[in-house]
């Protein structure tokens, strides 16, 4: 049987979510999910010569959905963007040592958030 | 540092009395024998199943005990009065009913006769949960054969007027099936007042050990076993009987049949208490009727965040809630029951359960309503919403 509980690394990052909130006109902004399915998450992002310098979130979800903006964040901040837009669902998951099977899907939107923001930057810069 | 724990989650589990242990733990190592065995073991254990059906029948006043089956839990009470009605009378008809917030216990034996041929309705309720009379008494024909509508809500508190929901279905229909589960631990409950043909609950809703569950099933009842088998329980529940749960949950009925009236009282003053302090939450708003709800039952939602962080943060507390939110259901869909009371996806999510039991306290309330305070300051600050 899949064990459906988290891990030790989601609830430390539930309980002590890193960058936590909003930056004033970002360089990008990305926003993923939706209320009526219970996950909602934004990401804002400040971009000093294509390296992501700072890194905000913003979610409304389960323990999951906020461990993993977290996680999302630490792995973002200080990488290139074009690193950074690699980054996977599955990597965040790892990095947390696991999500229950029934969370991979519906509640590990931080990498499409942060893929969002990146491409909003990229727009912007066109 | 961790607080004390403070449980309110009693509608999912509650721990057994240490009295009723006590009095059920010679039937594991001791006195094992079957039931069906002749000899002095065998019939020490038929002794303690009949006294703890004696004990049973005088809890809901049943008419004899012969009218109490042992099952294994309220699942299978509920399965067998729904499939052993509708299977041993189709020839009266095929059509069965069921309100719209009935557990899943209920709802899904229902669906299974339904693509095998039965006609399944289920009554809407309204905003605090009571289910619309007119529309049963429309749907309500000769040719109904059992309707199932809970004596009280497990996600919202609500008590069903049972007596006059018996009027309206014996006017037309033929049995009306109770599942007492959520209600058992917290209100008396009398089938012959209430004038109930099957009804159901589990050994643990009266603090007793899992694995026994049991169905009255009233005299003249027409019912088929959905577990043919060696011939035990009436040979509708066929099976060596579990003495040591079913002892154990005689023992508790009668433990709680003495206090019920009082510790009902106590946990309503209790129940008072935190849903006043809550609902002086911004965005909070309690579900279910104001105060034809079950004593010890407190359910709100909150605007703006989600019901699992909710528990998880709250757990950070050392107190132990439940919730309707899609996260927690294996299914990721939001309980039915809040949809169903007329709250939207976004707004179920955000659903927060307490149901106190004997180990709740008055002393306990300020430390509740702080961390129900605190929860809801920080998820809130946390969401874009």
């Amino acid at each position: 049987m899949a064990n459906v509980g988290y891990s030790k690394k989601v609830m430390e990052h539930f309980t002590n979510p890193r960058n936590v909130g909003v930056i004033e006109n970002p360089d990008g902004y990305g926003k993923v999910g939706n209320p009526v399915c219970g996950d909602l998450m934004e990401i804002y992002i400040k971009i000093k010569d294509d390296i992501i310098t700072d890194i905000k979130f913003k979610t409304f979800g389960c323990g999951s959905a906020i461990a993993t903006s977290s996680m999302i964040t630490e792995l973002a901040k200080g990488k290139h963007v074009d690193e950074a837009f690699k980054i996977t669902r599955n990597d965040v998951a790892n990095e947390l040592d696991g999500l229950p099977p029934q969370k991979m899907h519906c509640s590990n939107l931080a990498a499409d958030a942060l893929q969002e923001a990146i491409k909003d930057y990229k727009n912007k810069k066109k | 540092m961790k607080n004390k724990r403070i449980y309110l989650d009693h509608a999912s589990s509650r721990p057994v009395l240490k009295e009723v242990f006590n009095f059920a733990k010679p039937y594991l190592m001791k006195k094992y024998g079957n039931p069906s065995s002749l000899y002095n073991l065998g019939l020490e254990s038929q002794k303690a199943l009949e006294e703890a059906r004696e004990k049973i029948r005088f809890f809901i006043n049943a008419e004899n005990s012969k009218n109490i089956i042992f099952t294994d839990n309220a699942t299978e009470s509920n399965n067998i009065a729904i499939r052993g009605t509708a299977i041993r009378n189709l020839n009266d008809g095929k059509e069965i009913i069921s309100s719209s917030i009935e557990h899943m216990s209920v709802i899904n034996p229902m669906k299974d006769l339904q693509k095998n041929g039965w006609t399944y309705n289920q009554i809407p309720v309204d905003n605090f949960g009571f289910i619309n009379y007119d529309k049963l008494n429309e749907l309500l024909s000769k040719k109904t054969i059992v309707t199932s509508i809970m004596y009280a809500n497990n996600e919202i508190g609500t008590i069903q007027p049972i007596k006059k929901i018996s009027e309206i279905v014996h006017d037309k229909g033929k049995y009306l099936h109770v599942d007492a589960s959520a209600a058992i631990g917290y209100l008396p409950v009398d089938v012959q007042r209430d004038d109930i043909d099957l009804l159901t609950f589990s050994s643990n809703d009266i603090y007793g050990p899992r694995g026994a569950g049991i169905l009255y099933i009233k005299p003249g009842v027409k019912l088929q076993s959905i577990m043919p088998g060696g011939g035990q329980e009436r040979g509708i529940k066929s099976g060596t009987e579990n003495i040591f749960s079913i002892a154990g949950m005689g023992e508790a009925s009668k433990i709680i049949k003495n206090e019920i009236k009082s510790e009902s009282e106590r946990l309503t003053i209790i129940r008072n208490k935190l849903i006043k302090e809550i609902s002086k939450i911004d965005r909070a708003f309690l579900t279910g009727h104001p105060k034809k709800r079950l004593p010890g039952h407190v359910s709100f939602i909150f605007n703006n965040i989600e019901g699992e962080s909710i528990l998880l943060n709250m757990d950070m507390y050392n107190i132990q809630i439940a919730t309707g939110s899609a996260c927690s259901h294996k299914t990721l869909e939001p309980s039915h029951v809040l949809l169903e009371i007329g709250l939207k996806h976004e707004e179920a999510h955000g659903s927060m359960v307490m149901t106190l039991g004997k180990s709740n306290n008055i002393d306990q309330i300020p430390l509740i309503v702080k961390a129900v305070n605190d929860t809801v300051e920080r998820l809130r600050k946390l969401s874009p919403l």
